[in-house]
């Protein structure tokens, strides 16, 4: 127990802490609230906009899509053995997040990538020239997809997997058609797991960094990618700064993944 | 049922589809860097680099100090909480659950700050100080997911009679923690550590900010400049991810076939 104590305390507690309490500190010591108040300039606000923006997309895409697959793998009356292989490969992608993810995407839909190449040589569409950008709001929410949607299938399969039969018997027979059914017994027992993996999805497209940075350089200002520049010191030479950006990401991804806790005990009063 | 079929496999499709098509097109990209024909030779290029064989072989040490890290911090306290302290669980697994919260790059920027060379322990005045300053941080990465694993593993065993029996015959807390308990929980450290090592493998935030000579960061630069090279590496990393999740299914399997049935 004292080992984990130690190490957490000072690998995890005190060095959060630390940004937390000095988002507040002013700068002889003393409690402020002008470090935060910095935040409220243009340029920052714009970076916690399109952060905001991009991982709300890629969360409400990756959950809508997810559940499609989901769906399909589930109730969707496909042949068992694709379930096992499509679930594994979820969990491999999911995974495959970071900078080869950004290559993987830089060689799709780059200019010279063979998706673009594809469509400009046998449809004569040219992605680039519609006014598509791989280094864009909807190239991000496009790259940070393939992790998405296989987290959201990993989690919403099992909850699918939860709806009894005899729930969709019971409504056959007192009448309901699919959509009644889909819309009156299912979605009710299964909206806090998708509200709360929607939340989950935001907060871990918020706090990605690696992907973004390798894609985009630093060209793109989200969060994650000011926060970087900071402090290897490119930009913005005032340290506290940098804490309180430090500390807005931990309150947007906590509120995330608050909301994601709070909806999976609700949740699991139905999915036993 | 007749109708739902159509569009299940249509999200199938558009599923395969969207995941296929990236790795078809890395794969094939990776494949051009000589005019006309397709060739191994990024891959020849990239395999030939001394620094990818430093990097690389830097992640690697990195990943498996990570896990046995890991384990040691991890399995005796999920094992103490499970037989003297339930009533502590929830807080922690409240803090192994904290790194999903507070994003890497603000747990590395809390790191520099805390233990920077003018501080009370100057870790980062050293090379040796600031890799161990990394392990941490990929250890702290990796709990959530250790964490939880054993505590599977620890769920599936009776821990209270095991450590008795172990105890009635005088075994001491080390022993039992070496000789009974993590045996009996091997596949599920097994199976955190395959995760991890897929996570430490390729992490760059931590690396970079930290200014270690780890492969993430080495991916990045080599993104930067060149064009063929990534691709490849690209692929390699995903069959190294590939890899890791395949041996978690497997040692899953084997222990299936391997366990009495109660």
């Amino acid at each position: 127990m004292l080992p984990f104590t130690l190490f957490a305390l000072m690998f995890l507690l005190v060095p959060t802490m630390f940004i937390v309490v000095g988002a507040f500190r002013a700068e002889g010591g003393g409690f402020t609230l002008a470090h935060i108040a910095n935040l409220f300039t243009p340029s920052i606000l714009a970076a916690f906009s399109i952060s905001i923006r991009i991982s709300l997309a890629s969360a409400f895409l990756g959950c809508l899509i997810g559940f499609c697959v989901a769906c399909a793998l589930t109730v969707g009356g496909l042949p068992r053995w694709i379930r096992g292989p499509m679930l594994t490969f979820s969990g491999v992608a999911s995974n495959f997040a970071g900078v080869p993810l950004a290559f993987a995407f830089l060689a799709t839909l780059g200019r010279l990538g063979l998706v673009t190449v594809f469509l400009r040589e046998w449809f004569g569409i040219n992605i680039y020239a519609l006014g598509f950008n791989l280094l864009s709001f909807w190239g991000l929410t496009l790259t940070y997809l393939f992790f998405q949607i296989p987290l959201m299938i990993l989690i919403v399969t099992p909850a699918l997997d939860g709806l009894r039969r005899e729930w969709r018997e019971a409504a056959e027979v007192l009448g309901a058609s699919r959509a009644q059914y889909w819309w009156m017994v299912a979605f009710p027992i299964l909206w806090p797991t998708l509200l709360g993996t929607l939340a989950l999805l935001f907060a871990n497209a918020f706090g990605a960094v690696a992907t973004a940075y390798a894609l985009t350089g630093s060209s793109l200002s989200i969060v994650p990618i000011v926060l970087f520049a900071q402090i290897r010191g490119d930009v913005l030479q005032d340290p506290h700064i940098g804490y309180a950006l430090a500390f807005g990401m931990i309150v947007v991804t906590g509120i995330g993944n608050a909301l994601y806790i709070w909806m999976r005990t609700r949740a699991e009063r139905w999915l036993k | 049922m007749r109708p739902n079929r159509i569009w299940a496999w249509l999200a199938l499709a558009v599923g395969i589809l969207y995941f296929a098509l990236p790795l078809i097109g890395t794969i094939e990209f990776s494949l051009r860097m000589r005019r006309g024909v397709y060739s191994f030779d990024a891959y020849r290029a990239v395999l030939g680099d001394p620094q990818f064989r430093a990097t690389f072989s830097f992640s690697v040490v990195m990943a498996l100090m990570t896990i046995v890290l890991g384990v040691l911090v991890v399995a005796p306290t999920a094992y103490w909480v499970r037989l003297k302290l339930p009533r502590w669980r929830p807080v922690v697994e409240f803090v192994t659950l904290l790194p999903l919260v507070v994003p890497p790059i603000v747990l590395v920027f809390g790191y520099i700050r805390l233990y920077n060379t003018s501080s009370w322990l100057p870790l980062t005045g050293t090379a040796g100080g600031t890799n161990v300053l990394l392990l941490a941080g990929y250890t702290v990465l990796a709990l959530p997911y250790m964490y939880r694993a054993v505590d599977t593993g620890l769920r599936a065993i009776d821990v209270a009679t095991l450590t008795e029996a172990a105890q009635s015959l005088g075994a001491g807390w080390i022993t039992i923690m070496a000789r009974v308990i993590l045996p009996n929980i091997m596949v599920a450290i097994l199976s955190g550590a395959f995760l991890t090592f897929a996570i430490v493998i390729g992490e760059f935030v931590l690396a970079a900010l930290l200014n270690r000579p780890a492969f993430g960061p080495y991916l990045q630069v080599l993104g930067a400049n060149r064009a063929y090279e990534p691709a490849a590496l690209a692929v390699i990393t995903f069959a190294i991810t590939w890899a890791c999740m395949g041996l978690i299914q497997l040692v899953t399997r084997l222990q299936k076939h391997t366990q009495v049935p109660r």
